[in-house]
């Protein structure tokens, strides 16, 4: 473990914390305007997180400690996703701890304690938010594993790093594989990033919510907390898709400066997907909940077509 | 390999250690039986002695599935027929789940069982005590004859466990069905040993691995054990038994048929397809596949739809079984084709799941004991809000919860991911069927794993989080100092399974060097903290560091929010979006959190709805979720036996003249048919 890479595995990390924010903003910036709405601040989501740190944080009467540490955890885990996540460099310290299975488990160990602190005040909109989540989360997560596969059976690889140096190496190639996985990656993460089609990031609407019925009985730094991990997650599923889609441009550990090149690209990569982001969400109508199993049933078939086309093909 | 035969001079065997901790278990039972209706003596002395029985077999284990076969005569039972025992690295390691998990449920139990419960407490400690015996003789079985009475002690001391409340009819009901499937099973595995023995008349095992079976006749041997076993471990079709028999036996029996015994069909199947079997045929390990995912995911759905607390845990023990039984059968398929290393990672996963499942579900068992307990309430619509009342027992669970879920860092992620890993590698196989059959079965698992975590959270919110649903419900009080000592127990040995992985595959490596002869013990070694399975450019996962990062994390967002801005609390009603009028009864029942799965999966089920209609002045809402098992097949196989019950009374006549005739009859029948 060199100097260099404990370097790049620092910041990776500071990058994700404090880009994460800013491609809220830019995806939030983006969609008013394909909407004819003028538009907020990019630093808009700052701004935010720096108002609910300030104010005092309001807990129901009998909140168990569950509820005041889920934040907390749900912030941990999300940044220890976006330090495994190859964003800037491929050669980071803390990615052998978790491969591309150990990620998954990382976001559903998450939901996980969210979802119970959802519970845990005992109010309809609390355990309803919970339900849901958890029901976009079993769907959703299979099929986010079935992608990961589809993409690691090519590389030869479950670990990430590992995926994007074999897949960067290679070059620009077509695989029918992954361009089914790819289609399943891109519905998974506009549902477990509570994106329309499957959830509005922006309502209170009682019959549609989701995240936001979750988080409902949060507020002040508890909230922050809550609202900088959402970033985060959308943050690590952006550099998840680029790794397993678009792999180039990341560093190899070749040298200490190169990470400063890939930084760039990477900003690049982001500013042109969370622009597509904002197309999708403007373009496509919130599903019924009643619907959300389908769409995430169509996410589920795709990626197991995708594998499967990836075992006739004799990978 | 070494040999004794028990009391004679010389060196002490593990195996002699071994039968000594099961005869001080049957000493036990018996003090029990002259204290019969003493509590005292029994909860405060006889029950923790046990369980120190437990933590010294679970030592002894350990050290023996490093050591070389060991095997024993003991003349007892029939003249010219003593009991062979043998200790090899598979028995001891099923020996180390037994003792570990026994350990902390009979520390549960000092504290556990009351006055007034059914049976006196002194026959309860001899069955239980008998019950504890049975399984590890099961395992240290040698001959057919010695397996065939230890496997039926076990059933029937587990059946007298089960029926403690035998006053209650359900809980009669529920005993007699698992005992008819228990005996069901017996039958396949008896069968099973004929077949195996191939017409030698010796029915020692050593005899059995010596023979060399046509594959006909290995494929006979093979389905009856499946269904012999299946049947104790709780397969699709013969899983009903699971369900009834769990809620009705005491928390911490069922926590040690849930945690144990099911373990023991695992074994079985163990040890009659990699031992006593000298080959396997590709379509075995597809067939384990299939009827192990199928059992995963109904078990799992139906885990998702009960409103029982032990019924839940006790269908998400069919999901445990079946995710067991693909990970055998993978292990099987690979190894039918010479792929031994992939063989042993596949077997490794089972391994590691089997002492993974039987710690985190037993915890989980004894944890709805405390809250049976403390509330005597086993409806999940009738509980809530216990973290507030019952802390303790509440974060035990969650670590249980987490677990079960299969999540990272506990147990349960280690033996999903060492499987998925079995999977996503499976692509050597020569067969287009079987690489197109793999990523299916994958994508299966990895929809229960997922739905498992619903169920969990299903378990642990509706129980222990939200508000009381009851008022007596404040009254709660939390589990006393023996429960805490026998809850503590298991879940230390859930987070050592789940953050020292390479250390426990060590232990199991001599297991599947025995087995496939090939084991992961050497790769693994080589990498520090990571456990890597194959190579580490493949995968790795280090479940240590993994939670040093989420641990650091949390602790420096924690201290950096603080230090910048402030601490500031205040207390007040919950907010709801403002609607002031809540109560209790608004947040989700069982039955509303179960929804979206009856939903989505709504054929699985046998779904019986009562809807009121918009005129009903008091409108009543109902909906039960029965078992398609039940009525199609269960139900009409009980009714054909009674209809042959019933043509067959007609023999019966009453009258001794009748009888006369039918002995004459059978005479010249018998005569017929023994012709010189």
């Amino acid at each position: 473990m060199s100097a260099a890479s404990l370097s790049a595995q620092f910041l990776d990390i500071v990058i994700a914390l404090l880009l994460a924010p800013l491609l809220t903003g830019w995806v939030n910036q983006w969609r008013a305007r394909l909407q004819n709405r003028s538009a907020p601040s990019l630093l808009q989501p700052y701004r935010l997180l720096h108002k609910l740190f300030h104010k005092e944080s309001v807990l129901a009467e009998h909140a168990s400690p569950l509820f005041r540490g889920a934040p907390y955890i749900l912030l941990g885990c999300m940044t220890l996703a976006c330090a495994i996540v190859p964003t800037l460099s491929t050669d980071l310290p803390l990615a052998p701890a978790a491969d591309a299975i150990a990620l998954v488990g990382l976001f559903a160990l998450g939901r996980l304690f969210i979802s119970l602190a959802a519970m845990d005040i005992g109010t309809a909109f609390g355990t309803l938010g919970a339900r849901r989540e958890m029901l976009v989360g079993f769907l959703a997560e299979p099929a986010l594993l079935m992608v990961l596969f589809s993409v690691s059976q090519i590389a030869g690889s479950t670990s990430l790093t590992t995926i994007v140096e074999r897949l960067a190496d290679q070059g620009p190639a077509i695989y029918t594989s992954v361009m089914f996985a790819g289609v399943a990656f891109t519905l998974v993460a506009l549902a477990e990033n509570a994106r329309i089609p499957v959830d509005n990031p922006a309502t209170h609407l009682e019959l549609t919510m989701i995240h936001e019925a979750l988080i409902l009985e949060y507020s002040g730094r508890h909230l922050a907390l809550i609202e900088w991990a959402a970033s985060l997650k959308l943050f690590a599923y952006s550099g998840i898709g680029l790794a397993l889609f678009f792999p180039w441009g990341v560093s190899e550990g070749q040298s200490p400066f190169a990470v400063l090149y890939a930084l760039p690209v990477l900003i690049l990569k982001l500013a042109i997907g969370g622009f597509l982001l904002a197309v999708l969400e403007t373009i496509s109508a919130k599903l019924r909940i009643f619907r959300v199993p389908e769409f995430l049933a169509t996410a589920f078939l795709l990626a197991v077509i995708g594998m499967l086309v990836n075992n006739l093909q004799g990978h | 390999m070494n040999s004794s035969v028990l009391f004679h001079p010389g060196e002490w065997l593990y195996l002699d250690w071994v039968l000594l901790v099961a005869s001080a278990w049957l000493s036990i039972g018996l003090i029990g039986v002259f204290a019969l209706r003493r509590l005292a003596l029994v909860a405060k002395v006889l029950f923790p002695a046990g369980g120190v029985f437990g933590v010294v077999l679970l030592g002894i284990a350990l050290i023996a599935t490093q050591a070389a076969p060991e095997t024993a005569v003991l003349p007892i039972g029939l003249p010219q027929l003593p009991f062979h025992f043998r200790l090899d690295s598979l028995s001891a390691f099923f020996l180390m789940v037994i003792g570990g998990v026994a350990a902390g449920v009979s520390a549960f139990a000092a504290g556990y069982f009351r006055k007034g419960e059914g049976t006196p407490p002194g026959l309860l400690c001899l069955e239980y005590h008998v019950f504890l015996a049975a399984m590890t003789l099961v395992v240290l079985a040698d001959d057919a004859y010695a397996f065939m009475v230890m496997w039926e002690t076990m059933a029937l001391a587990s059946f007298l466990l089960v029926t403690t409340n035998h006053r209650i009819p359900e809980i009669r009901n529920a005993g007699f069905l698992y005992l008819l499937i228990a005996h069901i099973g017996a039958i396949g595995i008896l069968l099973c040993f004929g077949v195996l023995q191939a017409n030698t008349g010796d029915y020692s095992f050593e005899n059995m691995r010596a023979q060399q079976l046509s594959p006909f006749w290995a494929s006979i041997a093979f389905l009856l054990a499946l269904c012999g076993f299946g049947a104790k471990a709780g397969l699709l079709p013969l899983h009903v038994w699971l369900p009834e028999a769990h809620p009705a036996a005491p928390s911490p029996v069922s926590a040690l048929l849930s945690g144990v015994m099911l373990k023991t069909a695992i074994y079985g199947i163990l040890r009659v397809c990699f031992d006593l079997l000298d080959l396997r045929l590709w379509w075995w390990g597809v067939l384990l596949i299939a009827v192990g995912v199928v059992t995963a995911l109904f078990g799992v759905i139906f885990a998702a739809a009960q409103v029982d607390m032990k019924r839940l845990l006790a269908y998400s023990s069919i999901e445990n079984i079946g995710i067991l039984f693909t990970a055998i059968g993978l292990a099987v398929l690979f190894s039918s084709y010479g792929m031994l290393p992939m063989a042993a990672l596949a077997l490794t996963a089972a391994l590691y799941h089997t002492a993974g499942h039987a710690l985190f579900k037993s915890l989980l068992f004894l944890g709805t004991g405390a809250v049976l307990h403390a509330t005597s309430e086993r409806s999940l619509g009738k509980l809530g809000g216990l973290m507030r009342y019952m802390p303790w027992v509440a974060w035990v669970c969650l670590v249980g919860v987490i677990a079960s879920a299969g999540l990272p860092p506990l147990s349960g992620f280690v033996s999903e991911w060492l499987l998925l890993q079995g999977f996503l590698f499976a692509t050597g196989l020569p067969s287009y069927f079987l690489n197109m059959l793999i990523p299916v079965v994958a994508a299966l698992v990895a929809l229960v794993a997922a739905l498992a975590g619903y169920t969990m959270v299903k378990f642990f919110g509706i129980i222990f989080l939200g508000r009381p649903r009851e008022e007596r419900l404040a009254l709660a009080h939390d589990a006393g100092a023996w429960e805490r000592i026998g809850m503590a127990w298991l879940v230390t040995g859930s987070l050592a399974l789940g953050l020292l992985p390479i250390q426990f595959i060590q232990v199991i490596d001599p297991v599947t060097q025995y087995l496939t002869g090939a084991g992961l013990g050497a790769t693994v070694a080589d990498h520090g903290w990571l456990l890597v399975p194959v190579a580490l450019d493949r995968s790795s996962y280090g479940p240590a560091i993994f939670l040093l990062g989420i641990a650091i994390c949390c602790a420096l967002v924690f201290i950096i929010v603080r230090g910048i801005y402030h601490g500031r609390v205040r207390r007040s009603a919950p907010w709801d979006c403002g609607f002031p009028w809540q109560t209790a009864r608004m947040q989700d029942t069982a039955e509303g959190f179960g929804q979206p799965i009856r939903q989505i999966f709504e054929p699985f089920f046998d779904l019986d709805r009562q809807l009121p209609s918009p005129f009903d002045s008091e409108p009543v809402y109902r909906v039960q979720v029965g078992d398609y098992f039940w009525r199609w097949l269960y139900l009409p196989a009980a009714a054909g036996v009674e209809r042959l019950a019933r043509l067959l009374g007609h023999l019966q006549q009453g009258r001794i003249t009748v009888y006369l005739l039918y002995s004459f009859l059978t005479l010249i029948a018998v005569l017929l048919l023994v012709r010189r």
